[in-house]
Parts: structure tokens; C-alpha cells; sequence
């Protein structure tokens, strides 16, 4: 077993392999210095989307250590960083460990019947005086499908609001809004496996090396085999992918949809497409193929600011795969046009027939490791089941499940998206927002304004956490969660690959599950089904989960085949899985077979550019036989260009090293150390006219506010900043004002079909503040690897030695 | 020849529908997806505006391919004092109200089209028709998008304001 350094080495030894192999194990580990296992216990990784399978050591009650696991079909033993040396944050001394409540300008210790008896009474007060559109809740992408589910009943069923979402709708919204309108429902068609397969590998708007880094690492294996794949990047950013790419494509942010209607153009221009596929399983193509003549290379590298001869290679690249895979994330869905964007990738899988086989696969991501679950279960402006909010059957069918009267569920509109759901509490129609497992005092855009909604008197807020974040501040309640390793459930990756994570150790103090919170006040609230039994009719995780199985069975995420029993043998299960698949589903649509039709089908869609649902009798008229859907866009300039005042488009974005606030990644020592300060990104000819340089604290400004940070010279696409999210004032001084998160300067706008928030358009100005000293500490082996050498490269030294055994089997 | 008439008509319909999408962006800026949008679809109605201007040369007409729809000072000074006055509605009725006059003007921009695409089809015009199949499809997802918002909205500013 060999020891390395994997904030170092963040992607581990090579284990080179080459088309249609198995992707060789490789076991990696972290424990404590000196740690005696007493027992290992099965889960997976929360600190991204990847899902990749681990086992969590534990010793006298506590955690030491996690260790991959080699037979997963995920990860095959190996974890990122942030999995290695994560898990420490739990045991920090400042968890959260009593309620707290608020006495004037001060949160003092409580305990749990006076803060639930406040909630309760808040609740009851607002639905008296105002009805259940007075109550919202803002969930995650990190707590557990039981979780979700439950939220879900007592938010539409109990409280009976439509006001419920995840801050999924930051990271992974459009991956189902895309999904949606090209195939009807929501569902990832294709599977991890098919890096193993392809022959070229797409990545669009997405840095794979630092969103999933061990699916990454399962590509640089493939580049370091026999007979590798080429990479297609698009991203602005001098990303560890661009540096692989075969064709790298950095466009101007906010351009995405020019560019891909370029490549589309030259793809059915040159004939590169499967028309049988597209006669048998796709409507929509004259549309597309018409709309798309507008874009030829000159004018989609002209708008877009790329060579028109690197439009045509990554054209030619695409058009001649034989297997396509196609992954898409932040670098799309945050960005101007998102869902147009997203689904063109969709449009460019459906022209070339691309779908439901090994290595022809599309992978629209999810940026949180639950995110999936809040998308299944109905916690983040959907309904449970992919159920259709716009199709009585289903709100019917819901209603059956749940015992309870159709018109007791809200269904007058969509579910409420996070930002009107905002802006409700902002304009004082909503009159309480409960907060789970997040932090919008740093995470949403134009944080003054964030701020200043949360902080507002008549606002009864809500924040159930595990520490006490920024948005913990501003709540009236703040309720002790207990975290990963401290209770069981499950979690589906964005790959649908479904693990059981256990409890392995206790909550510190009166800390409890989120699934015990929602239960005790669905208890409390006194909510009824319509025999005036309980409303929610389970009390723990597993019969969460079985009451789960039942309203997933017989659609799309059918969990129906799967028990805690059987998630708890050999793990990595994929949904459907049921009598007719019971050993799950690697890949949705091998021949069409699309969820699609309009009595089944989740969505109508959506107008991509205003948003308006799509009417059921439109869709009908659409697409009567249940096929795909190619949905054409055409470019529209972004809301917020830059212009003399603020020349530069300022994009945001994560660092491998760190997840979401840093509530838990900063309170890991090795995770905090590889990336400890916020730092601005720019390229060398901007940096030289504003007279900048390595080191120097720059003023970055937009319309909305300033923020201060060391300037990172990179190779960055010229007339772009770029700023890391994940900075925010809990490990600041508390009078040290507002000018470390980047959300400080992001707009308020958001892509009008899958509503997710814009971070990667807004116009900046950059001025110098202070000369510099040294370098920023901005990480050097990532997409912010300095342009010149610049002071010491990131290392983690003796205390972030990991274990790692390729080949091994545990 | 009467399609010169409802040519002209349709061009002040279309300026209108224009004026009251900028008014709706302008005054409902807290209204993020509102502000944006609507002022994003005013610029369909602009586009329209030099379209029908064009074709109204062939029909005699002289009409002003890109006429003043801003609101003007005037009458940003006169809501300024409308709300001074504390004569201004709740903000949420006023959204309701003011998405409502964008879907009942971009119904008369609608029926104009119709009616003008009746007519082309009738005398085989196909410039004027193709005009139509341009521009009328924009009315009716103008026509959707104020409607949509006027459904997801009402019951929240009906009933929890």
C-alpha cells in the first residue's frame, strides 16, 4: 500500500485501461494517525454529485477515517479530496449541538419544545390570518431521499403550500429542465460506464476535475490506456479538462447557445446524422435544422469570440464519434440561456442517434451528491415521482398514494422556485421560510439583497443546520441537525446509482436526524389525511424509504426492487429498479422507449426564451406518440453586458479543493489549507492594462457591491474574471464588512425556463486596492494554476498522506 | 384598400403593446424575471414595428418603423405623483393589473394578424403572408407569457398579501 499526497495529487496513481475494459480498482484511504478500527460501516460521498461508495471507520464513537470501496461500480474503490479529509468537519467543536432562539438582537440556547412550540405557533398564526401561501420552505441537495420525501408530504400535503424547493435550483435545475423538455421526463440517460466506451468525450461548461473528481480520474485513465479518447471542452477557463482536450472552445460567457448552434450547423451541414433514428424517435428536426442555418462557424465565433476553424474541428470531432459521450454542467446551467443551451446538447445527442448504448451516453450533472433526490422526491419544485403538476391523473394519483383529497394539493401553477419564493418574503405575502441544509446568506445572488430579506421583522425565519452558518444569523429558530455518518438513508448519484449511508456514530448533543425534525412537526401541526389518520404514516428511515418506494413505483425512478436489506449487500444500484429490472437500469432509452407521452410524461415543457408552460393540448398536438423532443433556440445578447464602466465579464465558480460555503470543507484541515482565501482570476493581458499583478489586492465591483481579493494571473479567456463562490464571513471577523463573497456582485436574474439563478454573466470593473507581498493562495494544481510560477504549489505534506492500493480489493 | 387600414391600426397596436411592456419592466423592477423579460419582449414588438413599417411602403402607407414607445418623463412624473399621492394600488394588484393590459393589447396585436393573414392568403400575397407567419407566432407567446404570470401570481397576491 502506498502512501501520496492527495491534495498534491488530487486524481491518485494512474491505472491506465483501454476501450470496453473494466476500470481497474484502486483503493483509497484516509484515517487518523493511529487509529484502531472498531467497525466500518457502509455509505457514500456527500461532498459532490459523483456518489462514489465508501465505508466510514469508526473508533470508541467516533469517526476516523473513510475508505473507498472496490467493488462499487461507481468509483471502484477510489475518492476525491474533499471525501479523504471531509468527514473531520463533523467532529468540529462548533456544531451546532442545542436549538437556539432568538431574544431580540441575540440567538440564545434553547431547547427542542420551545423551539418546535415557535415554529408550531408561527405556522398556525400564518395559516389562520393568511393561508398556506404565507408558509415556504427551502431545502438541499444534502440530506437523504427519506427526508426529502417526508418534507415533501408535509409541505403539499400538510401545510398544503406550493412553496417548496431545494437550493438545487442553484446547481441542477436546468439539468432537469433540459431533460424535460427533450425527453418528457426527468432521468439521466446515460451511466458512468460510459467513459469506459466512448471514443470522444464532450464536456460542456463542465470541470469534471474538480466537480467529480474520481470520474475524472476514471477519464485520465482512459487517456493514459490504449486507444484513448478524444476530449471536446468548452470553458472559458484554463480547466485541467481544456488542458486534455483534443478542442478547446472558449467562448464569452453568456454565448453558449451561438456556439452550440454552430457545431449543430456544421454537424447536419457535413450530413452527420442518423436520420432513421430521427424519423423513428424525434419530432422537432426541420425546426432545428432551420434555425440552426443562422449559424454558421463565421457567425457562432463571431458572437462567441472563438476561431471559427476550432468551431469546425470540435464539429468535425463530434460529428465522426462513433460513441459520444456528452457531459454538461455549471458552465451551462448558470449561465444566460441555460436551458437552451443544455438541451442543444441533448439536440446534438438525438441528430446522431447517440442514446441507450454503451459509450453513447449524456450525462446531464448535478452539482450536490443528494440533488437527484430533491428532484425524485418533490422537495425542489416538482412533484414526488416526476408526477406532472399540470396533469390531474397525476395530482390524483398523489393524492390516492397519500390519502388525502386531490384539492388539498396546490396545483394551481408549477411549485414555487426558489427565487419567487424570495421574493414572496421580500415583498411580505410569505411570512415564514424554513431553511434546511443550506445557506442562501451566501450562496444567492446579490447578497445585500439576500440579506436584507432575511433580516426583515415580520419574517419568521427558520434555519435547521449543522453549524452555525451566516443564514443561521438572520433565523428566529435555528434547529441542531445531525449530519452524514450520524443517521441512515439513502442517496442517488447523478449516474442514479443509489447507496445506503448508515449511522455510524452519534449526533453531538441534542442534534437530530433532519427526518426526526420534519416528523416531529408534521406530530406537532397535527396534520390529517382525509380519514383523520396521520398524515405521515412512517417514524423512521426505512419506513420513510418504503413509503417512498410506493409513490416512485410504476414511473420513470422506480425504486420499487430495491429494500435497505438489499442496498446493504453488493452496492451500486441503479434506478428503475423493479420486477422487470430487477437488478437496476444502466441506461435509460436503448430505442427510444421514452417516458415522453403525453399522459406519462412529467412536463409539457416550457417556452425556452419567456418560460411559459407549454398548454396540455399543445403538447399533445406535439407529440402524440411519446417521442423525443428537438427544441431549436436561437441566441439572444445576455441582460447584463459589459460596457465601458465595467468592461469585464466576472464569471463564479468552485475550486476542487472546497464545497459549496466551506461549512464543512474549511473546517477540514487539509482542504482549508489548499485553498484558505477568496482570489480573483485574471489573464495576463487584463492584469498588465490595469496595471496588476500576481499578489496584488485587487477591488473587484459590479453594480451591487465590491469585493477585495489577491489577483491570480491564469491563462483565463481574455475580458473574463472569475471568483470563487465559496468564500462567505463565518470565519471572519464579525465587524469586517462585506467584501469576501463573490455573491456580493451576482445579479438577480435567472433563466426563465428552469428558473436557476445567472452567476456566470455580470459586468465588473477590476481596480488595483494594495500592492502585493507574495503570490495568492489561490490553488496551482487546478484551473487556477498560475500562468508563471508562482510561490510554492499547492501541497497538503505529511498530514494529507492517504493511503492508496491499486488493485486492491479493500 | 382596406388592408392599408388595419395595417396602420396594427402598427399603432403593436406600439402600444410595446409601450406597455416597457412600462411593465420599468415599473415592476423588483420583479426580477418580470423586469427582464418583459422588456426583452417589447424588443419583438420593435422588430415588428420595422417590419410593418416596411411592408406599409407597398400599401401607400408611411408608417414610422421605430416610433417612441419608452414611457415618457411626462408620464413617469405623473405615476411619481400618482404614488406621492398614495393613489398608487397594492404593488401586486398593480402587477396583476398591468399583466393584464399587456394580454388584452397583445390580443388586438393578435386579431390584427389574423386578419391580415386572412387576407394575404386570400389574395395570394405571399410577401404579406410570410410577414405574418414572421411576427404573429411572437404575439401569441407575448399573449401566453402575461397570462402565465397572471395564473402563478393571483393566488399568492389574492390571498397571502
Amino acid at each position: 500500500m502506498g502512501k501520496i499526497d492527495r491534495i498534491a495529487e488530487p486524481w491518485g496513481t494512474r491505472t491506465p485501461y483501454g476501450p470496453g475494459q473494466e476500470w481497474p480498482s484502486r483503493v483509497d484511504a484516509f484515517l487518523e494517525e493511529g487509529a484502531a478500527v472498531e467497525r466500518w460501516v457502509p455509505s457514500a460521498s456527500i461532498l459532490h454529485s459523483n456518489g462514489d461508495a465508501l465505508d466510514i471507520a469508526v473508533a470508541g464513537g467516533r469517526i476516523v477515517g473513510v475508505r473507498g470501496r472496490a467493488d462499487d461500480r461507481v468509483n471502484r474503490g477510489r475518492l476525491g479530496p474533499k471525501d479523504l479529509y471531509g468527514w473531520q468537519a463533523g467532529r468540529s467543536s462548533d456544531r451546532l449541538a442545542r436549538p437556539l432562539v432568538r431574544d431580540g438582537d441575540r440567538l440564545v440556547e434553547s431547547d427542542w419544545d420551545t423551539a418546535m412550540d415557535r415554529i408550531v405557533r408561527r405556522s398556525k398564526e400564518l395559516l389562520d390570518e393568511r393561508g398556506p401561501g404565507s408558509i415556504g420552505f427551502y431545502t438541499s441537495g444534502q440530506l437523504f431521499a427519506e427526508e426529502y420525501y417526508t418534507l415533501s408530504v408535509v409541505a403539499h400535503a400538510g401545510v398544503g403550500t406550493n412553496h417548496l424547493d431545494g437550493n438545487t435550483r442553484l446547481c441542477t435545475a436546468t439539468a432537469a429542465a433540459a431533460l424535460k423538455e427533450s425527453f418528457g421526463t426527468d432521468g439521466q440517460p446515460g451511466t458512468y460506464a460510459d467513459i469506459d466506451h466512448a471514443d470522444v468525450i464532450a464536456l460542456f461548461g463542465h470541470n469534471m476535475a474538480e466537480t467529480q473528481s474520481v470520474s475524472w480520474a476514471r477519464i485520465l485513465d482512459r487517456l493514459a490506456g490504449p486507444e484513448p479518447p478524444a476530449l471536446v471542452c468548452v470553458d472559458p477557463r484554463p480547466t485541467p479538462v481544456a488542458r486534455a482536450a483534443t478542442v478547446h472552445l472558449a467562448p464569452l460567457p453568456g454565448t453558449n447557445v451561438a456556439l452550440m448552434n454552430g457545431l449543430l450547423h456544421q454537424i447536419i451541414e457535413n450530413g452527420h446524422i442518423d436520420r432513421e433514428y430521427i424519423d423513428r424517435h424525434v419530432v422537432g428536426f426541420d425546426e432545428l435544422a432551420e434555425r440552426v442555418k443562422d449559424y454558421p462557424p463565421e457567425r457562432a465565433a463571431e458572437i462567441c469570440d472563438v476561431p471559427a476553424a476550432d468551431i469546425r474541428r470540435a464539429a468535425e470531432v463530434l460529428g465522426t464519434a462513433r460513441r459520444l459521450l456528452s457531459t454538461v454542467l455549471q458552465g451551462f446551467y448558470q449561465s444566460h440561456q441555460a436551458t437552451a443551451a443544455a438541451v442543444q446538447v441533448n439536440n446534438l445527442h438525438l441528430i446522431r442517434g447517440m442514446l441507450g448504448r454503451p459509450g453513447c451516453g449524456l450525462l446531464q450533472m448535478n452539482g450536490q451528491p443528494t440533488a437527484q433526490n430533491t428532484r425524485e422526491c418533490g422537495a425542489d419544485g416538482d412533484l414526488p415521482g416526476f408526477r406532472n403538476w399540470a396533469n390531474d391523473e397525476h395530482i390524483a394519483d398523489l393524492a390516492r398514494i397519500w390519502n388525502v383529497e386531490p384539492d388539498a394539493l396546490p396545483h394551481y401553477g408549477p411549485p414555487t422556485h426558489a427565487m419567487q419564493i424570495l421574493r414572496y418574503a421580500e415583498q411580505g405575502s410569505l411570512g415564514m421560510l424554513w431553511i434546511s441544509g443550506t445557506n442562501p446568506a451566501v450562496s444567492l445572488p446579490e447578497l445585500a439583497r439576500v440579506r436584507s430579506i432575511l433580516a426583515q421583522e415580520r419574517l419568521f425565519v427558520v434555519v435547521q443546520d449543522i453549524f452555525r452558518t451566516e443564514t443561521a444569523e438572520l433565523a428566529d429558530v435555528v434547529l441542531p441537525a445531525a449530519t452524514w455518518g450520524e443517521k441512515t438513508g439513502i442517496f442517488t448519484n447523478a449516474d442514479r446509482t443509489v447507496h445506503l449511508s448508515e449511522k455510524a456514530v452519534e449526533p453531538p448533543g441534542e442534534a437530530r436526524a433532519d427526518l426526526d425534525i420534519f416528523l416531529d412537526y408534521a406530530a406537532r401541526m397535527d396534520f390529517r389525511d382525509k380519514d383523520g389518520a396521520p398524515l405521515v404514516k412512517w417514524h423512521d428511515p426505512e419506513s420513510a424509504f418504503e413509503a417512498w418506494k410506493e409513490c416512485s413505483h410504476g414511473r420513470l425512478c422506480d425504486y420499487s426492487g430495491l429494500s435497505y436489506a438489499r442496498l446493504r449487500g453488493p452496492s451500486g444500484v441503479q434506478w428503475p429498479c423493479n420486477d422487470e429490472h430487477p437488478d437496476g437500469t444502466e441506461r435509460l432509452y436503448a430505442d427510444g422507449g421514452f417516458w415522453s407521452a403525453p399522459d406519462v410524461c412529467e412536463s409539457y415543457g416550457r417556452d425556452l426564451v419567456t418560460g411559459t408552460p407549454v398548454e396540455p393540448g399543445e403538447y399533445r398536438a406535439l407529440n402524440p406518440g411519446g417521442k423525443a423532443i428537438v427544441k431549436a433556440a436561437a441566441y439572444l445578447p445576455p441582460h447584463e453586458a459589459p460596457d465601458a464602466d465595467h468592461p469585464y465579464a466576472l464569471i463564479t465558480g468552485r475550486t476542487l479543493y472546497h464545497f459549496h460555503t466551506r461549512t464543512k470543507t474549511g473546517r477540514a484541515p487539509q482542504l482549508d489549507a489548499a485553498a484558505p482565501e477568496v482570489w480573483v482570476e485574471v489573464a495576463a493581458a487584463d492584469a498588465a492594462a490595469r496595471g496588476l499583478a500576481e499578489g496584488d489586492l485587487a477591488e473587484v465591483t459590479t453594480p451591487r457591491g465590491t469585493v477585495h481579493a489577491k489577483v491570480r494571473v491564469t491563462g483565463i479567456r481574455e475580458g473574463v474574471l472569475f471568483l470563487p463562490f465559496h468564500y462567505g464571513y463565518w470565519d471572519r471577523a464579525p465587524d469586517g464588512g462585506h467584501d469576501r463573497a463573490a455573491n456580493e456582485l451576482t445579479l438577480t436574474d435567472w433563466d426563465a425556463a428552469s428558473k436557476q439563478p445567472i452567476y456566470k454573466t455580470a459586468a465588473a470593473r477590476i481596480a488595483l486596492a494594495e500592492r502585493g507581498t507574495g503570490p495568492s493562495a489561490a490553488p496551482t494544481t487546478t484551473a487556477s494554476a498560475p500562468l508563471a510560477a508562482a510561490g510554492a504549489p499547492t501541497s497538503g505534506g505529511t498530514a494529507a498522506l492517504a493511503d492508496e492500493q491499486p488493485g486492491g480489493t479493500r | 384598400m382596406s388592408v392599408a387600414a388595419v395595417l396602420r391600426e396594427l402598427h399603432a397596436h403593436e406600439q402600444e403593446l410595446a409601450h406597455r411592456l416597457l412600462r411593465v419592466s420599468e415599473r415592476h423592477r423588483p420583479e426580477p424575471e418580470i423586469h427582464h423579460l418583459a422588456r426583452d419582449l417589447a424588443g419583438w414588438s420593435r422588430r415588428h414595428l420595422v417590419e410593418i413599417a416596411g411592408t406599409g411602403r407597398r400599401f401607400g402607407l408611411d408608417l414610422d418603423p421605430d416610433p417612441a414607445v419608452e414611457p415618457g418623463l411626462a408620464a413617469r412624473l405623473r405615476e411619481k405623483g400618482g404614488e406621492l399621492a398614495g393613489r398608487r394600488p397594492e404593488p401586486g394588484l398593480l402587477l396583476l393589473h398591468d399583466l393584464r393590459g399587456v394580454h388584452v393589447q397583445a390580443a388586438e396585436v393578435s386579431v390584427d394578424w389574423v386578419m391580415i393573414a386572412q387576407a394575404a392568403q386570400a389574395s395570394r400575397d405571399g410577401d404579406l403572408l410570410a410577414l405574418t407567419d414572421r411576427c404573429h407566432p411572437d404575439t401569441l407567446r407575448q399573449m401566453r407569457w402575461a397570462n402565465a404570470h397572471v395564473k402563478v401570481l393571483s393566488p399568492q397576491i389574492l390571498l397571502s398579501t
